[in-house]
């Protein structure tokens, strides 16, 4: 019989007043028992409608049945037929929009709690189980993968296990993309992005980091070394600035310098690690997504004690993850919604003292959709910080397109292909992901990953 | 890892090291640099190809030890590893078609300007270069460039080798006394380069001047870099470094870098550093 409370099992998390003084992981996971109750408010409903919100198709009703037999390796490797990175996904999926915004349980009350369900099978089986993972027999054939991000490690791994030899070229010192040096350590431990990308390693594919592609080595280069198809999973690395006046004054970061300094360079272990971050008492972040929060969320465990999100629309239009959301206001972060900043102003010797912001109001909703703000007039006033975080978007890393001769994008940056196989203007080079979509979601870029290896599959295959 | 090949004590203060990075050698160009990382703890810090062997497979940098990171760079041995190397990054300089060329380094920025001066040199141009040092023990790379300039000028502040002055002084004589050139390249300390550009604005003649603020990732990804030309921002570490040095705006970039340094010393009261370490727990 199934369980029908109309909450889900509450994850333990830490306590906001202890969690802003570190970096450790805030929610805790759920407990086998947790799991096993949780796994009752399933109804396992015949039109399994959860699954089609998934962009992967993980086999919901069927892995947390499973679970609710108490079979944790069963129900992870039931998930792993479709997702290689579980453990990822079950955190940072944003499920209210996805898997869980289609589960009937929804409709009255909480839907099943299908992300924690699935990062309790993924940690379960990581902390239990040997990770016995064989290299499939090679087939002599040569892929290289563009970056080490979600899209490219899935595209990767899924050539890998049809035998593909496959070399990932990251431009950085480590490999993991966003993962690693954009969604911070309390949210997604590094430790474990890590531990994932073994299990890619461990497929036999090759990481090749410090490897700027576009500059160390082109395209064509990668041809010339007998790459016979290439995957571009560049990601969204170009970060917007707003173009108002004063975005130059020190003190004002972009949201990818402050969190790389942070999470890939670990300025929160300074001096034990010798990038350094500074920032202000007073801290206003711009924008209303993912990244802001988090920049904001670090900003108050640096120390920072009046951390401000500007946000220009209402919460109704955020599009950060909820449970971030309130796990930002649980740690005393300051919601300044419907408000948009028009300069920055700065002191004598060029450091930022305060923001100038207009009040909004929302309009006729605009292409996306979603409700236009538009400025009321004589609402212009000051916020006192001196640290401002812009994060506001990024847009696809240009690298690649201005040394590639005849790669077709977009105006804005990216990455044009054929929706269903990835494929790009110039044959054999596929794309997926971020690079592609513009900045997005993990699951999307896995999803772009994994189309695009079948693609590739099938266009080698066909190739003698 | 890669691999030092070759250690040079070339003053007090810099030194050089030759980096088996077979990959980077292959395509690097003068005007480019690397990034690199020392250890697993270490900072991410930007340094000029100063030469390459594409033969050898190595990479030639050169560096002033000013702060943590170039201080335990400069204690590393010939046989010691570096962590990480990545390059070559930045836009190449664009030295096709130059016949005549002033190339200006001020201290250390002389090891940034070399490649450049020895590229025009095997282009075919006749190269003035001028150099200027604080004092005489200071001098860097006199008989590298001597083998690449038509005419090499060293200048001290302090006159120790005979030749008081500026870089400036020598360039202002050199074009009053009718020396044209197509191009002038200037790197060294903000203010040079400043004055660089100024004195060849009314001559028309075009002036490369290379920037270079603070980096983190060097591949256009976190916009710390920005400097602002032509009245566009500009992202130093793919837009440049070099950049039309009667177009950047100095000013800025002397202010963003004057305030990191005051910065550094009033964090302590007015913000809050991570300079004192993790408050955790
Ligand atoms: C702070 C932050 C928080 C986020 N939070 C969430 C969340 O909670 N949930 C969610 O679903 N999504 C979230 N996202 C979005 C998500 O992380 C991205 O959509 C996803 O990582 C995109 O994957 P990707 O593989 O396309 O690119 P990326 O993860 O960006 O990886 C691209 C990789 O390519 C490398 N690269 C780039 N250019 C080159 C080159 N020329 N040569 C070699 N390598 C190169 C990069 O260094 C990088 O490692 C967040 C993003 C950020 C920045
Ligand atoms: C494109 C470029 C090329 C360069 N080429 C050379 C070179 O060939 N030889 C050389 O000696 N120096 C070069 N520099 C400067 C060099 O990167 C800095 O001296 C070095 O990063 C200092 O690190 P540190 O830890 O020793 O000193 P710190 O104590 O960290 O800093 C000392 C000063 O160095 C500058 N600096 C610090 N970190 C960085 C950083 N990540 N990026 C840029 N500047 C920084 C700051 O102005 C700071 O005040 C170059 C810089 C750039 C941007
Ligand atoms: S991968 Fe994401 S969307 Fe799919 S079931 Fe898991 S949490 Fe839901
Ligand atoms: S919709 Fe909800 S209740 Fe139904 S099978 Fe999916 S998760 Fe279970
Ligand atoms: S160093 Fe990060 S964008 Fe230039």
């Amino acid at each position: 019989m199934a369980d029908m409370s109309l909450e889900k099992v509450k994850m333990p998390e830490q306590d906001p007043e202890v969690r802003i003084e570190n970096f450790e992981e805030v929610a805790l996971g759920y407990t086998e028992e947790m799991a096993i109750k949780e796994s009752h408010r399933c109804l396992d409903c015949r039109n399994r409608p959860c699954v089609a919100g998934c962009p992967v198709n993980v086999q919901i009703p069927e892995f947390i049945k499973l679970i609710s037999e108490g079979d944790f390796e069963g129900a992870y490797k039931k998930i792993k037929e479709t997702n290689s990175l579980p453990a990822i996904c079950g955190r940072v999926c944003p499920q209210e929009s996805q898997c869980e915004k289609l589960c009937v349980r929804g409709r009255k009350g909480e839907p099943v709690a299908i992300g924690r369900l699935e990062r309790f099978a993924a940690d379960w089986y990581m902390e239990n189980c040997d990770m016995n993972i064989q290299a499939a027999d090679k087939n002599g054939k040569k892929v290289a993968v563009i970056g080490s991000g979600p899209a490219g490690l899935t595209c990767a791994g899924d050539l890998a296990r049809k035998g593909y030899e496959v070399t990932i070229f990251e431009a950085f010192h480590v490999p993991g993309g966003v993962l690693m040096y954009g969604i911070p350590e309390f949210r997604l431990p590094k430790a474990l992005v890590q531990k994932e990308i073994e299990t890619v390693r461990r497929l036999g594919v090759n990481i090749m980091t410090n490897m700027v592609i576009g500059k160390v080595l082109s395209l064509e280069d990668l041809r010339d070394e007998g790459y016979e198809a290439v995957f571009i999973g560049s990601g969204a690395g170009l970060p917007n600035f707003m173009g108002i006046p004063g975005e130059n004054l020190n003190g004002v970061y972009s949201a990818n310098e402050f969190l790389t300094r942070i999470n890939l360079m670990k300025a929160y272990k300074y001096p034990e690690c010798d990038t350094p971050v500074c920032i202000d008492r007073n801290v206003a972040v711009v924008g209303g997504g993912n990244v802001a929060m988090d920049a904001a969320r670090c900003a108050k465990r640096l120390g920072a004690e009046n951390v401000y999100i500007v946000y220009r629309r209402s919460e109704a239009e955020m599009p950060a993850r909820s449970e971030e959301i309130h796990h930002a206001r649980e740690e005393g972060i300051i919601f300044r919604l419907l408000t948009n900043p028009v300069r920055i102003i700065g002191t004598e010797d060029g450091w930022v003292k305060a923001m100038e912001c207009v009040e909004m109001e929302l309009g006729e909703p605009d292409a996306s959709g979603r409700r236009r703000p538009v400025a009321r007039p004589g609402s212009e006033h000051l916020l006192e910080v001196g640290t401002v975080i812009i994060a506001i978007g990024q847009s696809p890393n240009p690298l690649i397109k201005s040394t590639t001769p005849g790669l077709e994008t977009h105006e804005w940056g990216g990455i044009i292909t054929e929706e269903d196989t990835g494929a790009t203007s110039l044959e054999g080079v596929y794309a997926g992901g971020d690079a592609v979509t513009g900045a997005a979601t993990v699951i999307l870029a896995m999803g772009a990953g994994k189309k695009a290896a079948a693609a590739i599959d099938e266009y080698l295959s066909g190739k003698k | 890892m890669f691999r030092i090949a070759r250690k040079e004590v070339l003053n007090p203060a810099v030194k050089l090291l030759e980096i088996e990075a077979p990959y980077v050698a292959r395509k690097a160009e003068p005007g480019q640099f690397i990034m690199l990382r020392i250890n697993e703890e270490g900072e991410r810090i930007p340094l000029t190809i100063a030469d390459f062997d594409r033969d050898k497979g190595t990479v030639t940098i050169i560096f002033q030890e000013v702060g943590k990171t170039t201080s335990m760079l400069g204690m590393l041995e010939e046989g010691d590893h570096l962590l990480d190397f990545a390059g070559p990054l930045g836009k190449a300089s664009h030295l096709e078609g130059v016949r005549r060329a002033a190339v200006i380094g001020g201290g250390l920025g002389t090891a940034i300007a070399y490649p450049q001066a020895k590229k025009l040199h095997q282009l075919g141009a006749q190269v003035d270069v001028i150099t200027g040092f604080r004092n005489e023990s200071l001098i860097l790379l006199e008989k590298e460039l001597r083998q690449v300039a038509s005419r090499l000028f060293i200048t001290t502040d302090d006159g120790s080798n005979g030749n008081k002055g500026f870089v400036t002084d020598i360039l202002k004589k050199l074009l009053e006394e009718g020396n044209r050139y197509d191009l002038v390249i200037a790197i060294g300390p903000l203010i040079m380069m400043k004055m660089v550009s100024q004195m060849t604005k009314p001559y028309g003649i075009k002036t490369i001047v290379s920037m270079n603020p603070v980096m983190v990732d060097g591949t256009g990804m976190c916009g710390g870099c920005r400097v602002t030309v032509g009245g566009n921002v500009k992202f130093a570490c793919v837009d440049g470094p070099d950049f039309d040095g009667h177009e950047v705006d100095f000013d800025e970039a002397m202010r963003r870098q004057a305030m990191y340094r005051k910065q550094e010393k009033k964090s302590m009261e007015a913000h809050i550093c991570r300079l004192g370490g993790a408050q955790n727990g």
